[in-house]
């Protein structure tokens, strides 16, 4: 196990003095020795990593490197692929969420998620966000419209909609898809915002939308981004972690990795020498 | 000097759009033969059968009699057999492509019943009616009456069913249902508010194609024993019935016997060509309007 964890304060700690560590008041994930495997193919080789509320987090690295495994594991997507493996643990407000106790879909309407592709339900726009206080059985008609657009407004798509919420979702832009997913995923409160390559298709004046909502989103919510773009990452999160092969290069606060990193690999990615 | 011989090349283009012209032509005269084909018997059929189209040949009963025979318990007989087929094949076949699809796991048992279950869509419809006289008419000593008929012809087109709904399901894209996941829909949710909802319109289509193929079948229904005589008007699921093919089959075995039974077959054939025609043409409005398009 060569990687290094980098605290906060800097200090370099082996990942085995790192997994007895508590957790920190305000940390909502916390990994320990993850391995993720993928029938033969061993996707995540011992990450340890600490998520903060209210504080966005960059998972950078080159494609394959294990970003998106990371976060389908942290709300258990993961669960829908086949020949899945997982060893080690991910706590979530303290608690193991590999445990037989957790329910998956407990789990999954306190950590939601935001896809690459746009990916709304071919229903319309005031369905789609009422979908997920629906099925956690929320029928009142005069709630639900309270939620939706609380949430439409959240995601700063509000104005763009109000006059056809009726209208079916697919009708709209991509980055209006996008912010549409935003918002459902924003209607059943969740704590934390898992999201994948979320700006990946997106034309540049959508992708500075969602980076803009992002923003706005972190008072509320712990955002974990996954994201190829570098100058996004650098632009949006507080912390970032580089992941190469798999393994956790390094985590640090966005400026320290972006400015001063402490390992050579994570300087040579950000300056564009190899992924 | 150029490394290409322009020359030989353009030799060769002006073969090629030869052969070009030759295949367009081909593929053309296929279409026309099968068009063609087509429509002398159509004509045929309706030259044949239209002046016995009234309201009293559909309203009739059966009758020896050119003059009084009528196709109404025919008529009633295929309304009775779609009304066993109709819920057995939606509900079983449906069900399977969800179960297949949607439950169990990608593994041996998996490919080796969809591919079973392909094969099926192949067997001769007689084999069927053997199926149904021994299983149905004999084994659970039914006789030849409404619900064996129906449920014979419902798993001849139970397989057709299966793979349209299978289709169908497997054409809803995985990101979609995998956001309802990600919002802690459990997997039935995901089913029932989803998936289902979205593979819907190529469903029915596939259903109502299949059901338009039992409306037509003969065999198994001549196999499993439907009288040939003059048999009251069925009002059961228990009682003995006859269809519109099984009617033309007999009408034209007999019009050895009788000239105009030939008439009385062709007038038939109209009204069951009518019948699919509807049936289809819902079909094709039901996919072109309500099928979603993830775009």
């Amino acid at each position: 196990m060569g990687q290094t964890i980098v605290l906060k304060n800097g200090r370099k700690m082996g990942h085995g003095t790192v997994a007895k560590e508590q957790a920190l008041p305000n940390s909502i994930f916390k990994t320990t020795d993850l391995h993720v495997w993928y029938g033969e193919s061993h996707a995540l080789k011992g990450i340890s990593l600490d998520i903060k509320k209210r504080e966005v987090t960059a998972i950078i690295g080159p494609s394959g490197c294990g970003k998106s495994t990371f976060i389908k594991t942290l709300n258990r997507m993961i669960d829908l692929s086949d020949n899945v493996k997982v060893k080690g643990s991910v706590y979530f407000k303290g608690k193991n969420i590999f445990e037989p106790a957790i329910q998956v879909e407990q789990l999954r309407t306190e950590v939601g998620m935001v896809f690459q592709k746009a990916n709304p339900f071919p229903k319309s726009i005031y369905d789609n966000v009422a979908y997920g206080p629906r099925i956690h059985g929320i029928r009142n008609k005069l709630l639900l419209d309270e939620i939706v657009e609380m949430s439409l407004k959240k995601a700063y798509i509000w104005d763009e909609v109000k006059d056809r919420l009726h209208e079916n979702a697919y009708r709209l832009s991509g980055g209006q898809q996008q912010r549409l997913c935003i918002a459902r995923c924003l209607a059943i409160e969740p704590e934390v915002i898992l999201m994948d390559e979320p700006t990946s298709a997106l034309d540049p004046q959508s992708t500075l939308k969602i980076e803009q909502l992002i923003h706005t989103l972190k008072e509320h919510y712990a955002i974990v981004i996954v994201t190829h773009n570098m100058q996004q990452a650098e632009r949006i999160s507080d912390k970032t972690a580089f992941f190469l092969n798999g393994e956790l290069i390094e985590y640090n606060k966005t400026k320290q990795i972006f400015h001063h990193p402490i390992e050579r690999r994570t300087a040579a990615y950000i300056h564009g020498q190899f992924g | 000097m150029s490394v290409l011989q322009k020359e030989a090349i353009h030799k060769r283009t002006k073969r090629k759009l030869v052969i070009n012209v030759i295949a367009r032509k081909l593929f053309f005269t296929s279409t026309l033969f099968a068009l063609v084909t087509l429509a002398i018997l159509l004509f045929r059929i309706v030259t044949d059968g239209i002046d016995y189209i009234s309201l009293d040949f559909l309203t009739g009963r059966l009758s020896t009699d050119v003059e009084r025979a009528g196709i109404y318990g025919a008529i009633l007989g295929t309304a009775w057999l779609m009304l066993v087929v109709t819920p057995v094949t939606i509900v079983i076949g449906v069900g399977t492509a969800i179960y297949l699809e949607l439950y169990a796991k990608d593994g041996k048992l998996r490919s080796f019943l969809q591919i079973n279950i392909r094969n099926l869509a192949g067997v001769p419809s007689i084999v069927y009616g053997i199926l149904g006289l021994t299983v149905f008419v004999r084994g659970l000593q039914l006789g030849n009456v409404i619900l064996a008929g129906g449920l014979t012809m419902a798993l001849l087109i139970l397989p057709i069913t299966i793979v349209a709904s299978s289709e169908a399901l497997q054409s809803v894209p995985h990101y979609v249902a995998e956001a309802s996941y990600g919002m802690g829909a459990t997997k039935w949710q995901t089913i029932r508010h989803i998936i289902l909802p979205a593979a819907l319109p190529s469903i029915i289509t596939g259903a109502i194609l299949s059901l338009s193929r039992a409306i037509g079948e003969t065999a198994p229904l001549i196999v499993i024993g439907i009288p040939a005589l003059l048999i009251p008007l069925p009002g059961s699921l228990f009682d003995t019935f006859t269809v519109l093919p099984v009617q033309i089959y007999y009408w034209t075995l007999d019009s050895t016997l009788v000239a105009e039974y030939a008439n009385l077959a062709a007038a038939t054939i109209i009204v069951l060509l009518f019948l699919l025609a509807i049936l289809n043409g819902v079909a094709i409005y039901i996919r072109n309007k309500f099928t979603h398009r993830f775009e």
